[in-house]
């Protein structure tokens, strides 16, 4: 065999290994600015007076005056926005004025509650969803094809908040199948020390079975809300996916070559599915991760998506930043692995 | 045939689970009392800063004060860490002597130099809530001169001017005037701050209850005080979840989960109205509703346009309907249970009446406007029923809608036309709303007070004065009379349209005995309830 191309010399690949990771870098902190920047600027000429957050309706004017200038409210907004950027360099995202905490404090606390519930609900979504797309796909027309579109079209029209509310209804409340509202029961709450945050590994870190169960029981209905809904949308787009690959002429010649249906579908087939759906996965996961405003207020769940709806509300930019950070993070790092997956999935975007 | 088994299965399980009741019961522990609240408002847990609803019931429960006033009577003081109060004969020097033996959560003895230090520490802090005690003359300069130490168990406090006693006394049952402790405090300290920095989270107290941990938007846990110098409390956990949703309060409510539920809407209230299993409690809240009508606004600062806006209200439909449960009608600017408050309701719906002052106002056919609207009931509600009714008279009105603090950020600036509100006593004293409602002592933009009357442009230096004078009077009843004819006054040339006084309602499991809703919110004893 004759090496077409000469191999490159060590140094050279070097230079542009660099290369890239420079230009990736700059890329991403260039989308970190340009986040940071726009919710700065919307939080600042949002018509709330972040003061008031701060000292109430019924501070005397001095004290308005006072914390105004504390807050740095009377400078320019570039300068107001170069002394925040200077504080993140230093890693201080600043104190949520609602919570008296330091940002990262805050979001320490509440994010674990939203990945335990995000995690629990792509599983179940992805779980299903691509099963069942890919048999709706297969058998196009019949009755599973039908009741996916049928449980799609209810998780895209269905407000969650009322789903959620009729499920409390059901499962809680008539039939006490379930834990209510919240993360854990009371009589738990004060019993499991909390480590990582995320309750289903601490309490069974510490052996704590009934905690555990207990905690299980709180977190299914939730997340089970949050499967259903990115079931509808995995399943939709897994069978579409599945469509178009089956309709292509390496699915025929698999057939012509007598390979048994199953292993047409399964390994052929959704393997080239694959590649835009793991997009479709993350970007659910994404999602979810943001945080599910609604369905943390109808179960009273304490995390990300409420914490940053509520200081929102309140202007507390502090928070509304911090939150806006992690937020992108999880976007940036989320759309990092599907592309790596890419290249696990995808042979011809592998780099030779 | 299988599978059509299943599915009448499947829908006999759905449709039985909706018939049959509930029948696993949860509970909460007996020694534990759960109560879900919306407690998202707090954002410290320092007295000399905390000023919001939540947290008020939190200082209440949890620090002790000099004295408190009596929530079956409260026009009424009661001995709370002061046994004795006396005033001088010029009216301008207070006397209190303390309970001896009396201990902080800490384990540290109280003395009158932490009730010093904490009068004293407020003042200086100057947060928010301090105006309750500044407006007596004190400052950061001279509040070591003015509040004393005289013995190990007496202090004194001087005011610039003799004061009626009453206001005085009812200003120090406030939060704000609560008892923290000094050696505990001290040791926090950090670059000179009082131990502000550390008390936003944390508690110095001496009350019945103490406070665990305050985890916002999640949950408050109170625990009994073994330390506290009267009865001990039944309970010895009070655990507050932050559920926001009426709804799932509900919920929580009817399954055990919860023993009280404090953010129930009216329909909610009525639907439990045939639980066996629940009752509920009532309280007049220091808190009242209002439309008001900016001054700078050339058609409403006609005096006949205020008054047809008056005459424009469905009273009757909204008590029935909108604050039933939560709210009676009410037109005066002090809330019911406050010294002097009226109830005199002299308006009703009238059209034509309001269509005369309109015609004589020189707008026979109506105007159009607009009003800023916080999306939240009752609020919600109450605007778009005057919308119907406004419109009988030919005023068109336009609703704009938006989230709490934007309008407030609004209305502040007066930029509103007409606003519709809530406002609830600062303290236990008449002087709270007359201060807002009937003060303007500057009406400039750049005014150093600027009360609910200000931020109407309503410009009123006669009604200043007799406001003023009121909270002179040292005679009770003189004092009494005072307010009522101010009331009246107001009632007729204000630009407030008062509406409705707040009712809380709480809904209890029936198990539940002791609990009471306080007029103010530092009043809501969670130490007296037994389970």
């Amino acid at each position: 065999m004759v090496q077409s191309l000469p191999a490159k010399s060590g140094g050279a690949r070097f230079v542009g290994a660099l290369k890239s990771g420079v230009n990736f870098l700059g890329v991403i902190l260039l989308t970190y600015l340009g986040l940071l920047a726009v919710t700065f600027f919307i939080g600042r000429v949002m018509p709330i007076d972040p003061v008031l957050a701060i000292v109430g309706d019924r501070a005397p004017e001095h004290v308005v005056q006072r914390v105004r200038e504390e807050l740095g409210l009377n400078k320019p907004l570039y300068t107001q926005f170069y002394i925040y950027l200077k504080k993140i360099a230093t890693g201080d995202f600043g104190t949520s004025v609602l919570t008296s905490n330091p940002v990262m404090t805050d979001i320490k606390r509440t994010f674990p509650a939203t990945i335990e519930l995000a995690t629990l609900g792509i599983i179940i979504g992805a779980g299903l969803g691509i099963p069942l797309g890919v048999w709706a796909a297969v058998r196009r027309g019949g009755m599973v094809d039908q009741i996916v579109r049928v449980m799609g079209l209810i998780g895209y029209s269905v407000p969650i908040f009322w789903l959620g509310l009729m499920g409390l209804v059901l499962f809680y409340a008539k039939l006490g199948w379930i834990a209510g509202p919240g993360r854990i029961d009371v009589s738990y709450e004060y019993s499991v020390t909390l480590v990582s945050g995320f309750l289903l590994l601490d309490t069974a870190r510490q052996g704590q079975w009934d905690a555990f169960r207990n905690v299980l029981s709180h977190l299914i209905l939730p997340a089970g809300l949050l499967g259903y809904f990115s079931l509808a949308y995995i399943s939709r787009m897994t069978r579409s996916f599945m469509l178009n690959e089956l309709a292509q002429e390496y699915v025929i010649a698999a057939r012509a070559k007598g390979l048994s249906e199953t292993r047409i579908i399964w390994r052929h087939a959704l393997r080239n599915a694959m590649v835009p759906l793991v997009t479709v996965v993350a970007l659910s996961y994404a999602g979810l991760l943001e945080g599910s405003v609604l369905t943390e207020t109808v179960f009273a769940w304490p995390g990300l998506g409420l914490y940053i709806t509520n200081s929102l509300q309140n202007a507390d930019m502090n928070a509304v930043l911090g939150g806006t950070i992690v937020v992108g993070s999880i976007f940036i790092g989320l759309n990092l692995l599907s592309d790596l997956l890419y290249k696990l999935l995808d042979p011809r975007t592998r780099i030779r | 045939m299988k599978s059509m088994f299943i599915r009448s299965a499947a829908a006999l399980a759905v449709a039985t689970a909706f018939a049959l009741p509930a029948t696993v019961l949860a509970a909460t522990p007996k020694d534990t009392l759960v109560v879900t609240w919306a407690i998202d408002d707090i954002i410290t847990m320092d007295p000399a800063e905390a000023f919001e609803i939540s947290a008020g019931e939190v200082m209440g429960n949890s620090y002790d004060r000099l004295l408190r006033y009596d929530v079956n009577d409260p026009s009424k003081l009661v001995a709370d860490v002061a046994t004795k109060w006396s005033v001088s004969a010029d009216g301008k020097t207070y006397t209190f002597e303390l309970r001896p033996g009396v201990k902080f959560a800490s384990g540290n003895a109280l003395s009158a130099e932490d009730v010093v230090y904490s009068l004293q520490r407020a003042v200086i802090l100057d947060k928010t809530p301090a105006f309750i005690l500044t407006q007596f003359g004190l400052t950061k300069d001279n509040v070591k001169d003015k509040i004393k130490q005289t013995g190990p168990l007496t202090l004194t406090m001087e005011t610039d001017q003799s004061y009626a006693p009453t206001f005085v006394y009812n200003c120090l049952t406030a939060n704000i005037a609560s008892i923290v402790d000094k050696k505990l405090l001290m040791s926090k300290e950090a670059s000179g701050d009082m131990g502000y920095g550390w008390l936003k989270t944390n508690y110095a107290g001496s009350g019945p209850m103490k406070l665990r941990e305050w985890r916002a938007n999640e949950v408050i846990a109170l625990e009994r005080n073994d330390n506290y110098y009267g009865e001990k409390s039944k309970l010895a956990r009070v655990i507050y979840r932050h559920v926001k949703e009426a709804a799932t309060q509900r919920l929580m409510l009817e399954k055990g989960d919860a023993d009280i539920a404090r953010n129930l809407q009216p329909q909610d209230l009525e639907a439990l109205a045939s639980n066996k299993d629940i009752k509920t409690t009532a309280t007049p809240k220091g808190t009242v509703w209002y439309f008001s009508l900016n001054q700078k606004n050339p058609i409403l600062a006609k005096p006949e346009v205020r008054e047809a806006f008056k005459w424009l209200i469905d009273y009757d439909a909204i008590g029935a309907t909108m604050i039933k449960n939560i709210g009676i009608v009410h037109q005066n600017f002090l809330p019911v249970g406050l010294l002097g408050a009226s109830t005199d309701k002299p308006y009703k719906l009238d059209v034509d009446k309001a269509k005369a002052l309109l015609a004589k106002a020189g707008y026979p056919n109506g105007f159009k406007i607009t009003m800023d609207m916080r999306t939240t009931q009752p609020i919600q509600g109450m605007t778009e029923a005057f919308q119907q009714t406004a419109k009988r008279a030919g005023i068109d009105i336009e609703i704009l809608p938006g989230d709490g603090k934007q309008t407030l950020t609004k209305y502040r600036a007066r930029q509103h036309d007409i606003y519709i509100g809530a406002w609830g006593a600062d303290y236990w004293d008449p002087h709270t709303n007359a201060d807002t409602f009937a003060r303007n002592p500057s009406n400039a933009d750049d005014a150093k007070s600027k009360p609910l009357a200000w931020r109407n442009a309503w410009d009123i230096p006669e009604m200043t004065k007799k406001a003023d004078a009121a909270v002179l009077e040292r005679d009770a009843n003189k004092r009494r009379v005072m307010y009522t004819e101010l009331q009246a006054e107001h009632r007729r040339v204000g630009p407030f349209v008062m509406i409705g006084q707040q009712i809380e309602t709480a809904a209890i499991r029936s198990d539940i005995q002791g609990f009471k809703i306080g007029p103010t919110s530092d009043a809501t004893y969670m130490f007296k309830v037994t389970k």
